[in-house]
């Protein structure tokens, strides 16, 4: 009933995919840290 | 008279089905308002292709083919992509990212929080969906319908009917959804955690950047996700550059419903009964389940370990509100944060939580596509 051939290779790209999320969030959150910090004594805040 | 009852003797049991399945979404848009502006319109588009020969439907009928205005919509606007993307620009004018803005750690949960989608993803493979079938599968735990259909579409799945209509009601049940889940993952004392919430501004400069910059980084790792964020950021660029508030403000209303509108009723060409009433479609709805149940633990096990090596606790429960639904999610957070402790007010780290997911789930589905896309 389980297709564990074509499941194993899945697995490795299912991890990295979800690591893919992680390490584009990870940039923006360093992104708007440095924005934050960059313009949060502008006067233009709203 | 032949003419006149004709048709009647080629109506099947199969038609019938979906008749009373189309019934069902209208009465739960109606009578529970689940999604009402898409279960709705798809609702009465499965009526409406399930009839005898309906002509709403591509019909070949003595040897000639009889082209139907729903395959005309479905061709013009969901086969190229087009209805999903609009809708985004919409969604994007309409989303505040203020509360994630001045609290961007908070974007982790949202990342976390598409574990659901990359489970399905193996446990759909593993009961021996084609892959392309099974990431279309998996889309469902992004908890958005655009993506969804974006995903679905682009991988040609043969199941996009049902996983559709799979989607949206999870989305609407995600009142009933995560509530036992998150409570079967956590201990009261952690649902108790009480978190300051400290307003701080976030400089125009800043909301104006964040789009650009989202698009250009998600762009660069998930070049398929572009087209999606990029619509998704478009719509928000125009809300938060203040120069362009009539745009804004038609984008959000106007585009928005009128997508909506055509989107849901174009859905239901894939709502037929020889496509529809198979033993994968029960699968796709228990798959689905699957999705988004795995989605809420995800955000919460990661918050649960953001605990472990911070001084300052958050309360794990906002992890769940990751799942994208938005703004339910965050919603149902709060309430569950107010059960427990009357005075223990989450709701604005959970639209932080929220809208992150509703990020996320854009980079999740650029993910799926280019590895296996």
């Amino acid at each position: 009933m389980f297709n564990m051939d074509t499941f194993l290779p899945v697995l490795g790209k299912a991890l990295q995919g979800w690591m893919g999320v992680f390490v584009v969030t990870l940039i923006l959150i360093a992104l708007v840290y440095l924005f934050n910090q960059l313009f949060s004594n502008n006067s233009n805040k709203q | 008279m032949e003419a006149l009852f004709g048709n009647v003797l080629n109506i099947q049991w199969q038609q019938v089905v979906m008749w009373a399945i189309g019934a069902l979404l209208i009465y739960l848009a109606i009578k529970k308002q689940m999604e009402p502006s898409l279960l709705l319109p798809i609702g009465f588009g499965t009526i409406l292709v399930n009839l005898p020969l309906s002509g709403a439907v591509t019909q070949v009928i003595d040897g000639a083919t009889e082209v139907g205005i729903l395959d005309v919509l479905f061709d013009a606007g969901i086969a190229n992509e087009l209805f999903p993307l609009l809708l985004f620009v919409g969604i994007g004018a309409m989303i505040d990212f203020t509360p994630l803005l001045s609290n961007p750690k908070l974007m982790i949960f949202g990342a976390a929080a598409q574990f659901g989608i990359f489970f399905t993803l193996c446990l759909a493979t593993l009961l021996g969906f084609d892959i392309r079938d099974a990431a279309s599968i998996a889309i469902i735990g992004a908890a958005d319908g655009p993506t969804t259909i974006f995903v679905g579409n682009y991988m040609q799945t043969q199941y996009i009917g049902a996983i559709i209509v799979v989607a949206y009601s999870y989305m609407a049940l995600v009142p009933i959804i995560q509530p036992p889940v998150i409570r079967m993952v956590t201990t009261k004392k952690e649902r108790q955690i009480r978190m300051k919430y400290a307003e701080k501004s976030v400089s125009k400069t800043t909301k104006i950047l964040f789009p650009i910059f989202i698009t250009v980084v998600a762009g660069i790792f998930a070049s398929r996700s572009v087209a999606l964020i990029g619509f998704l950021m478009f719509g928000n660029l125009i809300r938060e550059c203040g120069v362009l508030d009539g745009l804004s403000e038609t984008a959000q209303k106007v585009l928005a419903n009128l997508i909506t509108l055509f989107l849901g009723l174009t859905v239901a060409t894939k709502m037929q009964a020889a496509s529809f009433l198979n033993a994968q479609t029960l699968m796709i709805l228990c798959l689905g389940l699957v999705a988004f149940i795995f989605d809420t633990v995800g955000g919460v096990f990661i918050a649960k370990l953001y605990n472990v090596f911070s001084k300052e606790k958050i309360n794990p429960m906002i992890g769940a509100a990751g799942i994208s639904a938005f703004p339910m999610s965050a919603r149902v957070i709060n309430q569950m944060g107010l059960k427990e402790d009357n005075q223990n007010f989450l709701l604005m780290h959970a639209v932080g939580v929220n809208v992150s997911g509703q990020i996320a789930s854009v980079i999740a589905g650029g993910m799926i596509l280019s590895l296996f896309g």
